[in-house]
């Protein structure tokens, strides 16, 4: 079973006006929902990383969060180009970011492993050319 | 614990929104690289930063960090101030830079957080 939808939301590339938007929208849903600050800020970290990466380095996605009683789902997916070299991606300071992107303040090289700091479980399907999905889980602590 | 007044005051900073003077600080952390900041995810964190664009606001919001203080004398465009206010969020700006604001708030018993995850 899928879950409760609470947000699905494209995502453009290159939009830096509207980047955080998504996630903005879906931290006050999960305030609304009375769920705890913590794990509110774990998923939004987690949410804020992944809109930035597919508006900075993809040719545009979706986001899509669902909420069941003991975990919250994001799934983000982009139009590519994929990821080149995930294990390179996931050490912590490599960034393919350009200088105009750093200037922003952004790849910093720290994205995924955030997400997978924040995240208790963490998937992440990527082919070069064609675009990457990732599956971020984080569980409801009642 | 140190009040945001007190802060504002060691830092000579000058307010761009102001909402809570009253605001306790816990822990500071200095940086111009969001993902950085994003390290970070525990409350009450005041941030430093050089970067004035909206995206730092974003960030903030993110994490629940409710004060931020620009260094080396930048003010931070109008969406910026704007995109605050909205968020009530607490900006000021400073002529001292990353390091001696970091420096002189860690000399006035400041610390940084626990990292967590690392």
């Amino acid at each position: 079973m899928k879950g409760k939808i609470l947000l699905a939301e494209n995502i453009e590339k290159r939009n830096f006006q509207r980047a955080g938007e998504a996630s903005s929208k879906l931290k006050d849903i999960l305030r609304k929902l009375g769920l705890n600050s913590k794990l509110i800020r774990r998923t939004s970290i987690i949410t804020y990383e992944l809109e930035m990466n597919v508006i900075i380095h993809s040719e545009g996605g979706f986001i899509e969060v669902s909420i069941k009683r003991e975990e919250i789902t994001v799934i983000v997916k982009d139009k590519g180009p994929g990821i080149k070299d995930l294990k390179k991606a996931f050490q912590p300071g490599y960034s393919t970011a350009s200088d105009e992107i750093r200037k922003l303040g952004f790849g910093a090289g720290m994205g995924l492993n955030n997400v997978q700091s924040y995240s208790d479980k963490l998937n992440i399907k990527t082919e070069s050319g064609k675009g990457t999905t990732i599956e971020a889980k984080i569980k409801i602590e009642r | 614990m140190v009040k945001l007044s007190r802060v504002v005051n060691i830092l000579k900073a000058r307010p761009l929104v102001n909402i809570d003077d009253d605001l306790e600080v816990y822990t500071v952390c200095g940086a111009d690289l969001m993902s950085d900041v994003l390290v970070f995810s525990q409350q009450k964190t005041l941030l430093l930063t050089g970067l004035t664009n909206p995206q730092v606001i974003r960030t903030a919001e993110m994490i629940d960090i409710e004060a931020i203080i620009f260094v080396r004398g930048k003010k931070p465009p109008h969406e910026t101030i704007e995109l605050a206010r909205e968020k009530n969020i607490n900006i000021f700006y400073t002529a001292k830079s990353l390091f001696e604001a970091c420096g002189l708030l860690y000399e006035n018993g400041l610390r940084p957080e626990k990292m967590e995850g690392i």
